[in-house]
């Protein structure tokens, strides 16, 4: 069995259909990468496996649970990370301290009322950092930071659970070309190694076409298209409706690429 | 109960229900547009009321007619829509874009400020106003008399809802209005109409509070009290409405209108706990109002609050220190009134500390503090005076009380975010307020209850004080441990993003509604403390004004720290025992320290202090 199953999901707001019958499946260490042009509805069916979002219909099973409607914090305990489109971080803090505060969710600590919070869970903390690349800015305020590196943390915060899926909207955004493609590779790196399913979406079609094991192409809240890449970049309804020129172009650069 | 009975009362519903809804329409409207709650517009009110009494009777003199009378009664209104005019332009202008909280309290010093003006000017007297020529007399419905003052007031209330719904949407301004109200983004784009607008708005707004007060003027005696005890009232028709809401306020107002109609004929002497009920059964099915919208979250690049704990560094242990220290040596070197003094600075600071355990570290702006200290009080006072408990038995439950009820009106609280939770923790605050003053059988009503001393060993000043040094600092300390604690985290992260929060697996309304219920603990025992000091309680220790006095107190200490509110409580504290008997002007001097406040500096005392250290050492601010 799949590790999410995403069946027949619509919503509406008001007259907007932002999501239309949309189902795929996505197995534990893939990399599935969902494209479409601006208000598709990406982050909408996003929210709605998140629980930021009820759907009008439909139904999102993870790792055979059916999540459909739950909180997401109670998605969160089942085993989903997330990275939001426009970052979510808790401002005030550190960076490290951002990623304490989800160690100390996920191990039962944060309610406590005698522990002292400063020092708990930190090295793991900075491991965790470390992963991602941002272990020497631990210390300095996350507000301090440039919008590629927060976008690092927030998945740093998303791997504190032991996620066995990973959201991640847009998680290159803000980032130079060459941090795009290092932070794809690991990714791609830690969907293989532990085993955990990445769903995510983005703008950039080298960071697709060149990292994602299959693409979801969505169109006004409804799937046109589905497959590996080569596949969809040869799809001609794709072609026409989202790629263009520019995009096709990247893609097949991405393609080619070693 | 017949028909014509059931008729008459129905109608006489009707009547306030038309009054509530000239009032209350105006700060919503105000609302919708500005975003600003403006507490002045129970001061507009007020004013309606008092420049009715002087306005209409000199018209009469000149003429008695009714056209007189009204021109007198709209004339009042329009100069109270030029004092908001004023408003707006000298303060309000500078504050759209300031944290909710501060906002609040900007008008807030507006309101202290038209107080001590108005005693000024009019004295400190009831004042009647002239009633309307042609309108005195009763009327027989259904063979009930029935006052035609209140026919006429009803006939008003229909009046100014049509004239309300033609300017809204057959002129432009109402459109832009409308259009404000939906769409904040749109404002912005708006460029120089935007001024227009919104002094427009509060034109308006006023006018129409301005309006609700002179209409009263010859049922209701002007007073200086009039002020909170109506903007309360509006703000519970605006929380039930949904804010914002033009048709939401005027179908509140009918319900609360009916309900304390037939209300008292069922509980005749709880009125207020019928439109508490209604308003709880409305929030819960709709938290946001019958016709209210959820308000979006707020997007802020920082958020107002403690940012950045850090553990004391040396300056700040040795002054810790140093403070503990002339605490305990004051009764040594102080006379008798620094001993006054200084126990009610540790009561006020342990009050001002909790409050800042919501406001600085949880990010909830709590206009309702001293509902909790005042339930503490009486909780204490109740239980050593009616049950005969011990002291510091009483010392111990009404901690308990205080939480308790902190935690049931947090359930309802916590639901909603900004300023919709500052204007219901105010509802509540206003609604305890009211029962501490109806139910006279229980409380002394107005007049308290007498005679809550300390038993023999604590009954000295000295004595007593070193008890309140005990319970305060013990009780600070756990709160300050429990905001560097995990608790405190996560209440600061539910604060800095709470869409991030739940997507780590917190509770974000469940931990909001755990520090509610602590903070209210620990300002009842503040509530209790003071009680034993003063040896009695009244209803007082529950208003509005002493909400107000805890959050300047927190304010001027600074919100973003950890000890400010402790400097703020004794700053203030102190002050206003310096100053309040040496003038006559201390509301308004004191409303006028609040606007510079928010104006000036809304870091506060600790919060300058921390940019200095912060500048000093070289780390960025
Ligand atoms: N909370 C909301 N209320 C109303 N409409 C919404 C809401 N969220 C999304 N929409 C609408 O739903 C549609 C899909 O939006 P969504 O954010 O899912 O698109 P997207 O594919 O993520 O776009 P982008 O690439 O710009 O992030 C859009 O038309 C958007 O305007
Ligand atoms: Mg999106």
């Amino acid at each position: 069995m799949s590790l999410l199953m995403v069946e027949g999901l619509d919503k509406a707001f008001g007259g907007v259909i932002a999501a239309r019958a949309v189902s795929f499946a996505l197995e534990a260490g893939e990399l599935l990468a969902v494209i479409g042009p601006n208000g598709a509805g990406k982050s909408t069916v996003f929210n709605i496996i998140g629980g930021q979002l009820r759907p009008d219909a439909g139904r999102v099973v993870l790792a055979g649970d059916t999540i459909t409607g739950l909180a997401p914090r109670a998605v969160w305990r089942k085993g989903l990370g997330r990275t939001f489109q426009v970052a979510q971080t808790f401002i005030s803090m550190s960076v490290t301290e951002n990623v304490q505060m989800a160690l100390m969710s996920w191990h039962g600590e944060a309610a406590s009322l005698t522990a002292s919070a400063a020092g708990l869970r930190r090295a793991e903390a900075i491991g965790l950092l470390g992963l991602v690349g941002m272990a020497e800015a631990a210390d300095r305020p996350i507000s301090a930071l440039a919008y590629g590196d927060v976008k690092r943390v927030e998945l740093a915060i998303a791997l504190a659970g032991e996620p066995k899926l990973l959201l991640m909207d847009e998680p290159t955004a803000g980032m130079a070309p060459k941090e795009r493609a290092a932070l794809m590779q690991l990714v791609a790196g830690l969907a293989r190694e532990r085993k955990i399913g990445v769903l995510f979406t983005e703008h950039d079609m080298a960071a697709v076409f060149g990292h994602a094991d299959r693409i979801l192409v969505l169109m006004h809240g409804e799937v046109i298209a589905s497959g590996p890449p080569d596949a969809v970049r040869r799809d001609p309804k794709v072609r026409d409706v989202y790629l263009g020129e520019s995009g096709l172009a990247a893609a097949n650069a991405a393609g080619t690429a070693p | 109960m017949d028909l014509p009975f059931l008729v008459t009362q129905s109608l006489s519903g009707l009547a306030s229900a038309s009054s509530l809804f000239i009032i209350s329409c105006g700060l919503t409207i105000v609302f919708g547009v500005t975003r600003i709650v403006n507490f002045a517009h129970g001061s507009f009110y007020m004013l309606g009321a008092y420049l009715a009494v002087s306005i209409v009777p000199r018209l009469l003199d000149l003429h008695y007619s009714l056209p007189m009378f009204l021109a007198g009664i709209v004339a009042a209104a329009v100069v109270v829509g030029l004092v908001g005019v004023v408003m707006e332009v000298v303060l309000l202008r500078r504050i759209y874009r300031a944290p909710e909280l501060f906002q609040l309290l900007a008008t807030f010093g507006v309101v202290l400020v038209i107080e001590d003006l108005v005693v000024t000017f009019w004295g400190p007297l009831d004042l009647m106003g002239a009633r309307a020529p042609g309108m005195r007399g009763a009327v027989d419905i259904l063979g009930n008399r029935f006052p035609v003052y209140q026919l006429f007031l009803i006939g008003t209330g229909v009046l100014v809802l049509a004239l309300l719904w033609l300017l809204m949407h057959r002129t432009r301004y109402g459109v832009l209005v409308r259009a404000a109200t939906q769409d904040r983004e749109m404002v912005g784009a708006l460029g120089v109409n935007q001024a227009i607008l919104f002094t427009g708005t509060l034109f308006l707004g006023s006018f129409l509070a301005g309006l609700g007060g002179a209409l009263q003027s010859p049922l209701i005696a002007a007073n200086s009290h009039m002020d909170i005890a109506i903007i309360a009232e509006a703000f519970v028709v605006t929380v039930i409405g949904g804010m914002g809401s033009v048709p939401g306020a005027f179908l509140a107002a009918l319900l609360i209108g009916q309900l304390q109609a037939f209300g008292i004929l069922i509980v005749p002497k709880a009125t207020l706990v019928l439109v508490f009920a209604l308003m709880a059964v409305v929030l819960i099915v709709k938290p946001w109002g019958l016709l209210g919208r959820p308000e979006a979250p707020a997007t802020r690049a920082a958020p107002e609050g403690i940012a950045n704990l850090k553990p004391f560094g040396r300056v700040e242990r040795i002054a810790a220190v140093l403070a503990l220290g002339v605490a305990l040596l004051l009764p040594v070197f102080g006379d008798a009134y620094l001993v006054k003094l200084g126990t009610e600075i540790l009561i006020f600071a342990l009050a001002a500390f909790s409050l800042n355990l919501l406001l600085g570290n949880g990010g909830i702006v709590s206009f309702g503090h001293a509902a909790y200290f005042g339930i503490g009080a009486y909780a204490a006072g109740l239980l050593a005076i009616r049950l005969g408990m011990a002291m510091l038995p009483a010392l111990m439950l009404a901690p308990i009380v205080a939480g308790l009820f902190a935690a049931l009106f947090g359930v309802f609280i916590v639901r909603l975010s900004g300023i919709y939770l500052a204007m219901l923790t105010l509802a509540f605050a206003q609604i305890a307020y009211a029962v501490a003053f109806q139910w006279v059988g229980l409380t002394g009503g107005d007049n308290g209850i007498l005679g809550i001393w300390p038993p023999d060993w604590a009954s000295g000043r000295t004595a007593y004080y070193y008890l309140v040094l005990v319970f305060a600092v013990a009780a600070i300390a756990a709160l300050r441990h429990a905001i560097y604690a995990p608790f405190g985290a996560t209440l600061r992260a539910a604060r800095d993003s709470a869409v991030r929060a739940d997507a780590i697996g917190i509770d974000v309304k469940l931990y909001r509604l755990a520090a509610f219920a602590l903070a209210g603990a620990a300002a009842g025992l503040a509530g209790a403390l003071y009680a034993f000091a003063n040896g009695s309680i009244d209803p007082t220790l529950l208003a509005i004004p002493l909400s107000i006095d805890m959050l300047a107190m927190t304010l001027a200490g600074g919100i973003q720290t950890v000890i400010g509110p402790l400097v703020g409580a004794a700053a203030f504290h102190t002050a206003k025992d310096f100053f309040m008997p040496l003038t006559d002007y201390w509301r308004l001097l004191l409303g006028l320290a609040i606007i510079a406040m928010v104006l000036a500096a809304p870091q506060g005392l600790a919060g300058g202090w921390a940019r200095l250290r912060s500048r000093f050492s070289g780390a960025p601010a």
